[in-house]
């Protein structure tokens, strides 16, 4: 099969997802409410992250805990170059001048952004790209681990876990979309390069894709470097979207919202990872809309704080018992062919002959 | 002298608390596969049930005034209940589940209940007075070690010496060990699968009652994330200590409880603060160079 016959059957998915996510951002245009127009944004935001991190666990299949501490860098670098110098020296004195100085437009703090995470994804991944499974897993987790210790403590340069504030705010959801719509045909691309079918080989069978001279841990880390890159442009975004950073809001929390998303829709799937962030952004909004109290004749109807959280793991525990593979499974959302209807795996590539 | 015995019973306490962890989470490792993600819930939820549910930053104290005698059997049980409960009702459905999926579901268990704390008790730190003898100081050879750091040790030697005696010398230790070593044979020889794992999940929980009623005593706040840092310890400790080794994870607890303590002291005070990140890179460092962990169990190894 050649490269122009992959890309033309599998061009849809990407094309699909992203019309999917414009038609969510026309509807919130045309109802124009801003509570909605912020859900839509962290919807984007959910998408650039969860898409991100199926660039790696998708394709290689080794699970990260770790992938938010690239969003996290990525957030500081938007706090970095974009707040107000004066604003910057009261908060962070330790900065060296040349970073003090500067202030540079959102989209060039989320190019920055993810270049900064990118580097430290190549430094950590030639170190972890070498473990696999389930000690592969643990050591991002303590990646996590280190990125928020450090984070938390290096006063002069984050604040320490105090909320760095005054990073400009973009309240309109067209930015979040466009990077959304990168994040997915970076994906796309990446799955079908070389690189991502030979990182999938290695996913379904390590010793044969060894034998046929797939080098794994070069795989991996190039897979690792990319998935590095978009969280950190998805965590600049984030930061341009709430207008503050704190270490925490990029640790457990988050890690276990864009884990749960990626597994509900099916981790070895791009349209799984966006579907699965729709499908619990819904979910989320409408256990947070509960939680904040709903009228109902005369007496309001509010479940306890805490409900959405809850609500969350059951939903993913039942998912994983009764779907383990999520809802997309292995499967990619597709136009159906003319010829040859019904093939069982629609977007599959097929065997490579 | 008083200062370096100082320092050794530092490191021996710390690394108690982490060896402690490691083991609760070894042992389910050994005989399932599972990382258990939810430990440190269990930690958190144990040591909450002591107190009546309240917003208030001060914590009503409830079963935490019954006398020692009480209170600490009643904590394990609370623990290990817990644990045996999320067996029953959540893991049991993943026996056949790859190990991946079984993290990810503890993963989102433990959210549940840390969540369901957090409901009930609102995510503030709470101070209660736990064992508010063990706080004194004792003398030993001039140094002042407190009493709870002393009790801290002694429990965790007599936990592990009776957890060896009850693992070699017992029938249900003997099947355990088996399960452990080898899943399928064990089952095949007569082991009751679901006997041994319910086993390894109650002693398991127990252990998380154990780490809890010290931090509860040593730090005399309740947080629901209290448990966090311990397990993420304990899982390392698991890690270098070889997945599934009971006596690597026992180890490598005490190994990083020295390694901590030895930061803390030896560190520069600019960079103290940032011990726990140096702490991390050295199991990264650990890793590059021993990936099957210090004492690697033979069942860990990925065959071909």
């Amino acid at each position: 099969m050649t490269r122009g016959t992959i890309l033309r059957r599998t061009i849809a998915t990407p094309l699909i997802l992203s019309a999917l996510l414009v038609a969510i951002a026309v509807l919130a245009f045309a109802v124009g409410s801003r509570p909605f127009n912020q859900t839509v944004i962290d919807l984007f935001l959910m998408v650039i992250f969860v898409v991100g991190l199926q660039v790696f666990v998708g394709n290689s299949g080794v699970i990260s805990f770790g992938h938010i501490a690239f969003a996290c860098l990525g957030g500081y670098v938007a706090a970095w170059t974009t707040i107000k110098p004066v604003l910057k020296s009261a908060a962070m004195p330790g900065l060296p001048d040349w970073l003090m100085g500067l202030e540079i437009p959102f989209w060039a703090a989320a190019i920055a952004g993810a270049l900064w995470a990118a580097l430290w994804a190549g430094l950590f991944g030639a170190i972890l790209m070498r473990l696999s499974g389930i000690a592969a897993s643990i050591a991002t987790f303590a990646m996590l681990a280190m990125v928020n210790a450090i984070y938390s403590n290096w006063t002069s340069v984050t604040a320490a876990t105090s909320s760095v504030v005054g990073i400009p705010i973009l309240r309109t959801t067209w930015p979040y979309l466009a990077a959304a719509v990168i994040a997915i045909f970076i994906a796309w691309a990446y799955a079908i390069s070389r690189h991502g079918l030979a990182l999938r080989a290695a996913r379904d069978e390590p010793t044969a894709a060894a034998a046929s001279g797939v080098n794994i841990p070069r795989a991996r880390f190039i897979a690792f470097v990319l998935s590095g890159a978009v969280m950190g442009m998805g965590g600049a975004l984030y930061a341009h979207s709430i207008g503050l950073v704190t270490p925490d809001t990029y640790y457990l929390g988050l890690t276990f919202t864009t884990l749960s998303m990626l597994v509900v829709g099916g981790m070895g799937s791009l349209s799984g990872a966006v579907l699965g962030v729709v499908i619990l952004s819904a979910l989320i909004q409408g256990l947070r809309w509960l939680e904040a109290g709903v009228q109902i004749g005369n007496s309001t109807f509010a479940l306890p704080g805490g409900v959405q959280e809850i609500g969350l793991g059951v939903v993913m525990i039942l998912i994983l018992m009764f779907r383990p593979a999520g809802i997309m499974g292995n499967s990619e959302l597709s136009l159906p062919r003319r010829r040859r209807g019904g093939a069982e795996n629609p977007g599959q590539t097929g065997p490579n002959t | 002298m008083a200062s370096l015995l100082q320092v050794l019973f530092d490191a021996l306490s710390l690394g108690s608390l982490y060896a402690l962890g490691a083991l609760g989470i070894a042992l389910i490792f050994g005989v399932m596969r599972l990382v258990n993600f939810a430990h440190g819930d269990v930690i958190a939820f144990s040591l909450f049930a002591l107190l009546w549910p309240s917003t208030d930053a001060v914590a009503i104290v409830f079963a935490g005034n019954l006398p020692w005698f009480l209170l600490i059997p009643f904590t394990l049980a609370i623990g290990a209940g817990l644990s045996v409960l999320s067996e029953l009702v959540v893991f049991r459905r993943f026996r056949r589940a790859n190990p991946a999926t079984m993290m990810i579901a503890s993963f989102a268990l433990g959210f549940v209940i840390r969540y369901f704390l957090l409901m009930l008790f609102t995510s503030r730190p709470k101070s209660i007075a736990l064992l508010p003898a063990l706080s004194q100081p004792v003398e030993i050879l001039g140094a002042r070690i407190p009493l709870l750091q002393l009790i801290t040790i002694l429990v965790t030697l007599a936990v592990l010496i009776g957890l060896t005696l009850f693992l070699r010398r017992t029938r249900f230790g003997l099947e355990m060990r088996a399960a452990a070593e080898n899943f399928t044979m064990a089952r095949m020889l007569g082991v009751r699968a679901n006997r041994v794992i319910m086993g390894a999940f109650a002693l398991s929980g127990a252990l998380a009652a154990a780490s809890a009623l010290i931090l509860g005593s040593q730090t005399g706040t309740a947080n629901i994330m209290m448990g966090a840092n311990v397990m993420l310890m304990a899982f390392i400790a698991t890690v270098i200590g070889g997945m599934g080794s009971l006596a690597g994870a026992v180890l490598a607890g005490f190994l990083l409880g020295a390694i901590a303590t030895v930061m803390q002291v030896i560190l520069p005070p600019d960079a103290r603060a940032f011990r726990d990140a140096f702490v991390y890179g050295a199991v990264i460092l650990v890793l590059i160079f021993r990936p099957q962990g210090l004492l690697s169990a033979r069942g860990a190894k990925e065959r071909v």
